[in-house]
Parts: C-alpha cells; structure tokens; sequence
C-alpha cells in the first residue's frame, strides 16, 4: 500500500502529463502482480466498494478525538479524508506475546480483495487496523480509494497509456483488449511485458474507443474548405455506442457504452432489448442515446430524469423511451469499418438501416450547406433547417471531414464541433463555497439567483451554481470579496451581501421541481464578473421563464 | 508575607512585544527598543536598531552578518547555560533546537522561573544544539504547528523522498525551496547523512548563511554556487534556494525543475499546490503538535502563553488539563521562516 500510497502523492502535484506517465510507468515496471494491478484497476475507476461512506470514516474519528480538535482541524485542512489521515491517533504498542510477528503494513492487493469480503458491520473495525497499520500518505491514500475520490489527475486513458508504454505498445492496442480484462490484470502486465501473447477476448460485444470532436473556432473557416466536410446536428443527448454480437452458444449479446468505455447496458434493459429484437446482427454504432416521445426528441433535461435512477421501473421505462440516434457505423459483421473514409462508413450505416425498422434507432441526418455562411444559418435556426420542433435537442452542428478514418482519441483536424452560442443572463451572487483539491482554501463554487417579486418586495430567487468560467487572478478576487462581504456562514459556505453581478453564460434551460425558482440551467459558468453594475440591475425570474417559453 | 507570583508579573506584553519590567528588557522586539534579548537569527525575532542586544555568540553572528556589525548600539554575547542578572531578575539562555544559536530564555524572579521558548523543535538536528527542557512555573511557548494535524515525518525519509525522485528524473533539476537561515543548512546535513555526495548548489542568497554555519564547526560537504553556473546544465541536481526563487523567472532556465519545498506548512496537500510545488517535503524547524504538548508537559508549568501560530488549539488542550493558558495573538511572527507566503509570492 505504501508504494501505491507514494505514487498517488506524486501524481496528486505534478502537473505535467508527460512526468506523470513517468511515474505510472516507473511504478508498474517496479511493482508485483496483483499489488499494480489492483492500483491500475483503481486509477482506471474499475474497483467501488459499496460501504465505504464518509459518514462511516466520520464516525470513527470522532470516537477517537477530541471534537473541538477535530472541528479545528477540520477547518483549517477542509478535506475529510485528508484530516482523518492527519489526525489518525498513532496506535499505543500492542500487547504482544514474545515471539509473534509484528503487524506488517497491509498491501494494496490485500485491501482490495480483503474489502471485497468484508461485511458492512466489520468493516469499521478493519479499516481502523489498517489505518493503524499505515503512515499519514497510506492513510490518505487508502481514504481516498475507498470513497472513490482519487482526484489525483490521471485518466483511465493516462493509465491505460502508461501500461502500453511498458511494451512499446499504442495505448489504443490496450483500449481494444480492455473490455475483456479483469482486475488484477495479470494476461495484461504478461502480454505487455512479452511474456505472454496478446490477451484474447471472447468478448462478443466489445467496445471501440470513440473518435472525439475539436471545438471550431470561427477562425478556422478560413483554412476549411466546405466541399471537403459533411455536416450534421449535434444532438443533446448521451454520446453511446451499441454493440451487439453472438457469444459462444450463439447467443445475441446486445451493449451499451459511454464514450470513454463504461458498460451502462444495465440501466437501459429496454433499450438493450430493443436492439437486441432488431435483428442487427454483429455491428458497432456510434450515436446519441435521446427520449424521443411520439416522434419528438425530448430535451437533455428530459433524458437526465432518465439516468442515475437506482431501479429502473416500469414507469420509467414508459415515460422516458430511449432511442439511439446513429452517427457512425464502426464495425459489422466482423469487419472493421473504421479504416475507411466516413462518406464510405455513412453510405454502409444507411444501408444497414435501411435493411432494419427499428422504432427505436434511426440515422442521425445529414444537414446540406454550400458555403460556411449556410452552415452558420443552420446553426442559429435549426428548425427551419430541417430539424422541425426536434431544434430543442440540438445543441450545435458537427463537421466531418468526409474522407476521415475512424480514429480513436481526438486528433485535430477530421472532426469538428461548433456548438451554440451559449444564453447570457445577469445575475447576483448569493452564498460561496469553498472548492475541493487546489481551491480548497478559496472560495470558488457559486451560487446566484435572479430578482423576482416577493411578499415583501423583490428578493433574489437562486437560479445555479457555477464554479468555472474564471481566470485564477479573478477567482482570487471573487475570494477576496466574499470574504470581505460575508454576512453569513454555514461551515463552508459564505452567504454574501447581495452587492455584485455575475453574467453567467449557459446552454440551455429547463423546468425543475428541485430548485425554488422552478428552472434549472445546462452547464452554466461565469462568463464575466460585472464589478460595475449595481445589484439592482440584473435580470429577473420573468426573463428566464420568457426564455423557457420560446 | 508570601504572595504566590504569576507570569504576568514577570512579563507584559506591550506594543513592542514581550516585555520584563524588574529587568527593562524586551524579548525578541518588534520595534527598536532599548534592551532586548534575542532568541534566535530569524528577522521575523531579530530586528535591527536595538540599543543593547544580548543572545548567544552566533544569533549576534548571524544578526551582523544580516544587519551589519553596527546592527546594535551594544552587543553582550552569553554562553548557554550562565546566569546574568540584569535589574532584579537572573536571565540565562539554553538550546532551542530551532537554528544554530537559538536559545530559550529563562527568567528568574525571586525564585518564580519563567521560559521563553522563541522556536523550537525536538526532532533530532545536526545543525544545531539540541532542545534542552527546563522546568519552570510559566511557560511561554510557540504554536506554529499547533494543530494535531500536524505530525511531522522523520526528516531522514523525507530527503530519501527527494533523492528517489532525483534518481527517477535524472534529465531534471531539483529545486528545492528551503528558508535560507536553518532549513537550508539542515537539509545539506540530511542529504549528506542519506548519502548524497554529489555537490550541492545553493542560490547566492544563501551563501553566507551556509558559509557561516561551516565557520561554526557544522560540514556540509562540497558546495557550488548556482550564480556562477549554466543553469540549463544542472539536471540531476539538486539546488537549494530560498522559497521564493522557485516561483521566480530565475527558476526557468533550470532543466524541467521539480519544484520541492521543505517546510512543515508540505503537511497540508492544498498549501503546497497552491505553492506549485510538486514534492512538498515535510521537514520543519518547529515542535509539532505531539512536541508541543510533551514539552508543554515536561517544562511542569502551571501557567502557559501561545505567543503565535495557531493559538486556540493548544490553548484548548492546555485548559483541559487544568493549566492556566492564554493565547497573545502576537502579531508579527511566524512572518518569515517557513511562511507560505514565501512560497506564493
């Protein structure tokens, strides 16, 4: 654990990617099975351990300190797992009889499969062994593992990387053979070491890495030439990819992936099922999962009621009805399509729906354009571009070089995303959180609200919460002032003189029964901080619902 | 008659800082005074312009070598461990642990003692005197690190850390941030002890402290000046600078730096990324918590006073024990070793 414990520490502060793929490649090289297997599980999000709450790793620290300590403590670092680590009382010398072995400090793969036995009424007492057992760094990594939140700045893809560094490998010959790997990942370490031929896969349905979009800067038109890009809308809902396929016994097998690889079959039985009755044979789709109720697609706001629900009920399932909307064919019948042009990939996905009636999977349209000025007409009205009342659910345009190849990551040049342009609203600050990691002694999450009539006068209503869009030198100053400004606190959050404006930038709008004043904003951030204008003058809740209306 | 004394009638606070009456002298002034006693070489604790200065041979060295030989009116050098009287009251000095030459003072009035601690630490230091404990009736200590978060590491472990990270990135330079007085002569003498016999190159700012630490009988081994070398050529090395250097322009002629920072304030993970530091090193001059209260308790004192640092704690703590304790909130300490704002400017 300790050695795993270091490398999080170092990762946790170095900035730079290349220094950090050092350092995974240094710890996997040196490293035993199963101990950097577990850690590769870990960083690539593959391990959860259901009972591991923070309120359980409250509990035990607050059976073992004074609370007014604790309170202080607390407050002065702002991070639980990181105050426990540090305030974790050294154990007294056991008690033990001549002889017998002195505890050992436990191994990252002894926590990992120790933890997978281990009952929710034992474990607080066999996490306080191990916190026991280890060091201040242990302790914080082992806190930080168990409540999922690594926050050390590697990607699943950074990890994957540095694995196939080990054998000189491209960090795509990993992506392909990940599906069908399991923790500790001993045929992996085998293979990219040499020591074993590559991994097979029995998988049926294995996921493609997805091909991602550069955002377009308006600038570049200028070097694009239109005859060479196909265009089509940017639907607002999940970027997925469905695979289906036949397993050994000739089964069909139907998936559902997100764009970074995470199996999400589970919470969408119907939609799985749905693909499974369309007869598609073994094929690869790259598409947006949407709600698309009697014809219409549904806004992103709608689909979210869809996701993270624990159960999916019968009711779900027939108020919210899915419906994959594809981009992109990726492979069928065992044949990989993703060296081809996508002018060719299209005419083959076409050709493959065309063959289905699928009630809840059709072709993605292309939009027609000329010339870029077309395409930006387009953008701003959908509707009368051919997208009818489906323009709530688009949140831009994508541009597709038609002679690109299928290529996983995100290289610049094939393909492009121009999304929007984003609404605009002013409105003022009301209560400041401290941020996590980096920010966490700045204030830097924040809440604002509109002007709307109360009983008593106009009072400002909270629209959302924002905590980017800002330079560092202007989160020092929104720091400076809502320190200057408090007139309240609740633990870490400030509530602050209602004295100044942020314009706040956002993509979309959405009814909400959550949120008081009955709107919830898409992606919302802090497009300027308006030092100058009087609190008085911001927007209003009137100009929102207007807003919601159109 | 007897009448049971207390530290307030030994000591008072006033504008320029601690101050003893039956011996008209202040104790590590803020401001010009006529008599002061210093306990130690920072600036934040020796100021310049004093009258008369009295404090170990080498806290009036470093003072000098800072200030000037005329940094004072008078200067009266005491070995540790000998008694001066001064007005009605019997002063002497004994090792602090903080930097070469630091010193607590202990006041004698009438029988009742009291201590000054100035900084301290009790981890082990080859650099410098040991703490020594001395019984007393008031003791007033420092709370830099006076949170039971704070647990320093062994230091040894510390500047192993920095090692492995040197041999991991061969093609990159070490900087590491260290205060120029005490934490930078202390970490030389760490990484000779781990076995680093390569050169160390320090920054000019630190070259006469250094200097003056060797003069003081404290090897540090072979040393080179980074003003006078190709700064892009030193991969692989390892460079002492005051903490600030890092963050500075100077720092970008160096071979991919690792940024390193040798401070207590490493312990908190958003205090060193605020810092930019990548290998924050958890090595401090002051007592840690667990030191603060074995010393709080060793010294048997029924009267405690937090001068500066995080007062409310150890106050909290001392309280529940059944001592008298106060926080002085002095303002003007702590400004200057290990500060982080050092480590932001």
């Amino acid at each position: 654990m300790n050695r795993f414990a270091e490398l999080l520490d170092r990762l946790a502060y170095e900035p730079s990617r290349n220094n950090k793929l050092r350092l995974l490649v240094d710890y996997f090289r040196t490293q035993p099975d199963p101990d950097r297997g577990y850690a590769l599980a870990a960083m690539t999000g593959a391990l959860t351990f259901a009972h591991a709450k923070p309120a359980l790793i409250r509990t035990l620290i607050s059976d073992r300190t004074d609370p007014v300590l604790f309170a202080m403590s607390y407050d002065y670092v702002g991070d639980l797992s990181e105050t426990v680590a540090l305030l974790w009382p050294a154990p007294q010398p056991p008690e033990r009889p001549a002889g017998s072995n002195q505890p050992l400090a436990p191994t990252l793969s002894g926590i990992v499969e120790q933890l997978h036995e281990t009952s929710k009424s034992a474990l607080p007492l066999q996490l306080a062994l191990w916190l026991d057992a280890l060091d201040e760094t242990g302790r914080w990594a082992l806190l930080k593992l168990i409540t999922g939140g690594l926050r050390i700045g590697v990607s699943a893809r950074l990890a994957k990387t540095a694995v196939a560094a080990m054998g000189g490998l491209d960090p795509n010959d990993v992506e392909e053979v990940w599906h069908g790997l399991k923790p500790p990942y001993l045929d992996l370490f085998a293979w990219v070491e040499g020591r074993e031929p590559r991994p097979v896969t029995d998988d049926p349905a294995p996921f493609r890495t997805s091909m991602l979009a550069h955002a377009l800067d308006e600038a570049d038109f200028a070097t694009l030439d239109p005859a060479e890009f196909s265009a089509e809308w940017k639907w607002d809902g999940i970027r997925v990819q469905a695979v289906t396929g036949f397993d050994a016994a000739g089964a069909s097998v139907q998936r559902l992936y997100s764009r970074t690889g995470e199996d999400m079959s589970q919470s969408f039985p119907d939609l799985l099922e749905a693909l499974g009755a369309a007869g598609l044979g073994d094929v690869a789709i790259d598409g947006e999962l949407l709600v698309v109720r009697e014809g219409l697609v549904q806004s992103f706001g709608v689909l979210q009621q869809r996701l993270n629900r624990k159960s999916v009920t019968a009711k779900l399932i027939n108020e919210y009805p899915l419906h994959i909307r594809a981009y992109d064919l990726l492979s069928e019948n065992g044949e990989d399509l993703r060296p081809l042009p996508f002018m060719e990939r299209r005419a083959r996905l076409e050709a493959l729906l065309g063959r289905l009636a699928s009630p809840r999977l059709d072709l993605s349209p292309l939009v027609s354009f000329d010339t870029w000025e077309a395409l930006a007409e387009a953008r701003r009205d959908p509707s009368s571009a051919g997208a009818g009342a489906d323009a709530q659910a688009i949140e831009g345009v994508m541009l597709k070089r038609l002679q690109s190849i299928y290529a996983p990551g995100r290289p610049k040049g094939p393909w492009w995303k121009w999304k929007r342009d984003p609404f605009n609203v002013d409105a003022v600050l009301m209560y400041a959180q401290r941020g996590h990691g980096k920010r966490s002694s700045f204030y830097s999450d924040f809440t604002f609200g509109v002007w709307r009539e109360g009983p008593a006068g106009d009072e400002l209503a909270p629209v959302g919460k924002a905590y980017f869009g800002f330079t560092d030198e202007e989160l020092g100053q929104l720091d400076k002032w809502v320190r200057n400004n408090t007139i309240n606190r609740f633990g870490p959050v400030r509530e602050v003189n209602h004295g100044l404006v942020l314009e706040i930038a956002f993509d979309g709008l959405n009814r909400s029964t959550r949120h008081k004043s009955g709107v919830a904003m898409r992606f919302p951030r802090i497009s300027r901080i308006r030092w100058d204008k009087p609190a008085k003058d911001a927007d209003r809740l009137e100009t929102l619902e207007r807003l919601l209306r159109e | 008659m007897l009448v049971a004394m207390a530290a307030s009638d030994v000591l008072t606070l006033t504008p320029a800082g601690l101050y003893c009456r039956a011996g008209d002298f202040h104790i590590d002034p803020l401001r010009a005074v006529e008599r002061a006693l210093i306990t130690h070489g920072h600036s934040d604790h020796a100021r310049a312009g004093h009258g008369a200065v009295l404090a170990t041979a080498q806290t009036l060295g470093i003072m000098a070598l800072r200030y000037g030989e005329n940094f004072a009116g008078a200067t009266q050098a005491i070995p540790y461990g000998e008694r001066v009287t001064l007005g009605e009251v019997v002063v002497s000095l004994h090792p602090a642990g903080h930097v070469l030459g630091s010193a607590q003072i202990l006041i004698e009035a009438q029988g009742y003692r009291v201590v000054v601690s100035g900084d301290y630490k009790r981890a082990r230091d080859p650099t410098c005197a040991p703490f020594e404990p001395i019984r007393c009736d008031a003791f007033i200590t420092e709370a830099t690190f006076g949170l039971p978060v704070f647990r320093h590491p062994e230091a040894r472990q510390e500047v192993e850390k920095l090692i492995a990270s040197c041999r991991l990135f061969p093609d990159r330079a070490h900087l590491v941030g260290a205060y120029s007085l005490g934490k930078a002569q202390r970490v030389m003498a760490l990484l000779r002890a781990a076995g680093w016999d390569r050169p160390i190159w320090i920054h000019g700012a630190m070259e006469k402290i250094t200097g003056f630490y060797e003069e003081n009988g404290v090897p540090l081994g072979q040393m080179r000046k980074v003003a006078a070398a190709d700064r892009a050529k030193l991969a692989g090395e390892i460079v002492i600078c005051p903490p600030s250097a890092t963050q500075d322009i100077w720092a970008r002629k160096f071979p991919d730096p690792v940024v390193a920072f040798a401070s207590g304030w490493m312990r908190i993970r958003a205090r060193a990324r605020q810092g930019g530091v990548q290998l924050p090193l958890v090595i401090s001059d002051h007592a840690d918590w667990d030191e603060l209260r074995a010393t709080v308790e060793e010294t048997g004192c029924c009267e405690l006073w937090v001068t500066h640092g995080a007062e409310d704690a150890l106050v909290h703590w001392a309280a529940q024990r059944g001592l008298q304790a106060r926080p002085l909130n002095l303002i003007g300490y702590g400004d200057d070793d290990e500060s982080v704002a050092e480590a932001q400017s």
